[in-house]
């Protein structure tokens, strides 16, 4: 009993993570219709990039992410800014095609400044710190505080869509790009402030993706994957959706896992396949398509 | 303007048309005959070329006609690749049939596939194949008679005894890896050619019409009469089935497979994609014109390794940006070259 | 103020405004009629930025703005009311009307507290969906939205489409107040009698062409007949 309820806690906490990993993927799809099949890789981009604040300027992780974060900005501001705005349109096959170049790019841009070697940002005490919850079961401080920022995250973004003006031009670039326009908002603008919030909540993933485990330069793909179940099963356009569905992914990879280690990532796409299949607009759907 | 007194009909074809068909009977000819004297490293890089190029040719049909862009085509690579396997090493059946039933296989397993990614619309369903890959890597991996997560080898005598070995062997006074090679050269041969040819009749169909009107509108087309969803899965499987049967044969020539191998989006998918692309998608010309420039850099530049990725990977970026068209999109424009007449036009006649 | 010279407009290959002299005088209300298709909406598109056009084409206070972003030209100070309203449907009608303050021009008359002054039934409904509100409440608040960025020019796209003739009167009722602040009115109406009544000058289009241009005063029945239809 205790054994299946540890399970479960671990489940909901690593769904934390994916949440996180969602988060940004979320945001993107829906203000701009843009899937980023570089997403992943950039996860792992920004977890390189604390690593190296980390190192270079001897900060706790914490503080290093703080500084990471408006890098990461900055830099997803341009990449929209400059590359991926031009390839939006009705047609997807741009987007897709570019953002899977990105993604062999960062890779192996990764792969040749860090070479494949596995890391770890270091936090010390906290990697491994638990709290008893009574009756033999506990409950990590790392996995915690995981699923407690992306709670944060998700309550800060919205209250950023639905409580400032940033938020309504978000809101209203993506229900009709071309009225938003005559509003006198510049739809580049938009598009880029969103990839840069969205590689701001990438660089919170980062951090806890790079403080719970190993990691190495070529786990990016992955995690898109990860992230775009938990996407798909929360529902298009609800981040609450988005962290449910980050919770079931990582509920049944943790079930999964207990009863054969070998079935953790294979039981978390099969829970994706059965909501689809069940449920094809996620549990939460709220946008249109 | 046309009057009701000359009726018009639609034609397919052209002035090109007899010189395409009569030039491409002799370069047939000429790849046929090509082991008897080429090389034995040209024979196994032209294998290669043809694998690449039926590959090519389906995911355009897939992407560049059907609409249905998938990142996930790795998935019917690997299957064929394990059911060769499978039926070789376990069933006992000859490779070459296995091949086929290979393709029969993959285009099976492609209805239950299609079942849950067809619920997913434009780039949700590139993903959404994607993970119905990893599925079946994963599904395959616990297989343990084959080899499970680190795969397995194919035994020589499974790899020598592929029908007609023992003819090539003696009429060509080669030894049994020269006959090998020759065989899998002129099946993939088959493959690569029949492909091109199959698809070319598709398009010219009725059914080619159908997609040409899907891909333009699906509204419109569902409007006239086009059932959508069945003439994207009849796409989907055939293109599955097809994909199959040249991963069967890629790892008959390999003799060796493992999950990550089988079902890597980046030698199924990636490279597949940028070949169509680079050569221009949605025309039958491009996909054998990127097949060429991906070979020649493959060949001269794959040893900068990471590089090289990085490389194509911007390669891929530059073209989406400047020249979506591709090569053969560049080319056919400036010169209204055709090579495989697909448009129809309206032809009046008294 | 405003005034096109020889404005062409294409969707694609198809060529919808053959060469478009207009003329907008500041404090001006000017009316654009003409059956379907004869591309009226296409010459408020194309002054709002939405079409392609020459820099030449499209002059305010003789300076060239043809072919400016349509965020550009709204900061300039021209906001357009498009056909059908286009309000965001994720957005409440108070959100609405604040959106439109982005491409606001320094200064000017209007805020939240005017345009509900103008259209009390907004401020009831205010924090309703957007897509709660009746067609004529969802005109107002794309009128009230166009109105929160203070522009000198307003373009209105059949404001009256869809509409019962008294909620047409009562949105017509305003636009004496929308001028008392300083806006000049360019705007596309189906209905003729509603134009002539409301319109200082009237330009008729037909097939992309200016057929007739005048004062509703000296215009006849017979003359806005053939230039409507042709003949």
């Amino acid at each position: 009993m205790t054994v299946w309820l540890d399970t479960l806690l671990q489940g909901i906490m690593l769904g934390g993570l994916y949440a996180l990993f969602a988060a940004g993927l979320s945001l993107i799809f829906g203000i701009m219709r843009l899937v980023n099949l570089a997403h992943g890789d950039l996860i792992v981009l920004a977890a390189f990039v604390v690593l190296v604040v980390t190192s270079a300027l001897g900060l706790d992780p914490f503080l290093a992410a703080l500084l990471s974060a408006p890098i990461l900005f900055a830099f997803g501001y341009a990449l929209q800014y400059l590359l991926l705005n031009r390839t939006l349109g009705r047609d997807i096959l741009p987007p897709l095609l570019v953002t899977f170049g990105l993604s062999i790019i960062v890779q192996n841009g990764l792969l040749e400044a860090f070479s494949a070697d596995s890391r770890r940002i270091g936090a010390g005490a906290l990697e491994t710190q638990s709290l008893p919850l009574g009756g033999g079961l506990a409950v990590g401080v790392m996995p915690l505080l995981t699923l407690a920022s992306a709670v944060l995250a998700i309550l800060a973004l919205n209250f950023l869509f639905y409580r400032t003006s940033i938020g309504r031009a978000f809101r209203a670039t993506s229900d009709d790009p071309e009225t938003a326009q005559l509003m006198g908002i510049d739809n580049r603008r938009i598009f880029a402030l969103a990839m840069g919030v969205a590689m701001t909540v990438v660089t919170v993933a980062a951090l806890y993706l790079g403080m719970r485990a190993n990691f190495d330069p070529t786990i990016g793909p992955a995690r898109l994957i990860y992230a775009f179940e938990a996407v798909i099963i929360g529902g298009l356009g609800s981040l609450w959706g988005t962290l449910a569905g980050g919770i079931i992914i990582g509920l049944a990879q943790a079930i999964g896992a207990r009863i054969d280690p070998e079935w953790q990532i294979l039981a978390g796409h099969v829970a994706f396949l059965v909501v689809l299949v069940l449920k094809p607009r996620g549990l939460f759907p709220r946008a249109v398509d | 303007m046309y009057t009701s007194a000359q009726s018009v009909r639609a034609a397919v074809g052209g002035r090109f048309t007899r010189h395409t068909a009569f030039a491409g009977a002799a370069l047939l000819l000429l790849l046929v005959a090509l082991p008897t004297f080429a090389s034995r490293a040209l024979v196994q890089d032209l294998i290669f070329v043809f694998y690449m190029l039926a590959l090519a040719q389906y995911w355009n049909l897939l992407a560049g006609y059907a609409g249905l862009i998938s990142v996930g085509q790795q998935a019917f690579v690997g299957l064929g690749g394990y059911m060769l396997f499978a039926l070789t090493v376990i069933v006992g059946l000859d490779p070459l049939l296995a091949i086929a039933l290979a393709g029969v296989i993959a285009g099976l397993l492609a209805l239950p596939t299609a079942f849950v990614v067809f619920r997913l619309r434009g780039a949700y369903f590139a993903i959404g194949t994607w993970v119905v890959a990893e599925v079946y890597r994963l599904v395959l991996a616990q297989w343990k008679q084959l080899g499970g997560g680190t795969g397995t080898s194919l035994p020589p005598d499974i790899t020598n005894s592929v029908a007609g070995i023992e003819g090539v062997k003696a009429l060509f006074d080669a030894r049994t890896s020269a006959a090998r090679d020759m065989i899998l050269y002129w099946t993939a041969l088959v493959l690569a050619a029949g492909t091109i040819i199959a698809v070319y009749l598709i398009l010219r169909s009725r059914h080619g019409l159908a997609l040409a009107a899907i891909r333009d509108s699906e509204p419109a087309a569902a409007s006239a009469g086009v059932d959508n969803f069945r003439a994207k899965l009849s796409v989907y499987v055939a293109t599955a089935a097809g994909t199959g049967m040249v991963g069967a044969l890629i790892y008959l020539q390999k003799a060796r497979i493992s999950p990550d191998s089988a079902f890597a989006v980046l030698d199924w998918t990636a490279y597949v994609i940028l070949i169509v692309v680079i050569g221009g998608i949605g025309t039958i010309e491009g996909p054998i014109i990127g097949v060429l420039v991906f070979t020649l850099m493959q060949y001269y530049l794959a040893g900068y390794g990471t590089w090289y990725l990085i490389l194509l990977g911007a390669l891929a970026i530059l073209i989406m940006l400047f020249a979506p068209k591709g090569i053969w999109g560049y080319v056919s424009e400036r010169t209204n070259l055709v090579l495989f007449p697909i448009r129809r036009r309206l032809i009046a006649s008294e | 103020m405003l005034e096109t010279r020889g404005l062409t407009a294409f969707y694609g290959d198809f060529q919808a405004l053959y060469g478009i002299d207009a003329l907008l005088a500041a404090g001006e209300t000017v009316a654009i009629i003409g059956a379907n298709g004869a591309g009226k909406s296409t010459f408020l598109k194309a002054i709002a930025g939405l079409l392609p056009s020459p820099p030449d084409a499209v002059r305010l206070d003789g300076v060239a703005i043809g072919g400016l972003a349509p965020a550009k030209v709204t900061r300039l100070g021209i906001s357009l009311v498009p056909e059908g309203r286009k309000l965001f449907p994720s957005l409440t009608v108070e959100e609405n009307l604040l959106i439109g303050t982005y491409g606001r021009a320094p200064g000017g008359h209007w805020n939240l507290a005017r345009v509900y002054a103008l259209f009390p039934v907004l401020a009831e409904r205010r924090h309703a969906p957007s897509t709660a509100l009746s067609g004529g409440q969802q005109q107002m608040a794309a009128i009230g939205r166009a109105l929160m960025a203070n522009p000198r020019i307003l373009l209105c796209d059949e404001i009256s489409l869809g509409l019962a003739p008294i909620v047409i009167r009562d949105i017509y009722n305003t636009v004496p107040a929308i001028k008392a602040e300083g806006a000049s009115v360019l705007l596309v109406e189906q209905d003729i009698v509603q134009a002539m009544a409301v319109a200082d000058r009237v330009y008729c289009f037909q097939e992309g062409r200016v057929s007739l241009a005048g004062r509703p005063s000296e215009l006849t029945r017979e003359q806005i007949h053939t230039a409507y239809f042709g003949t």
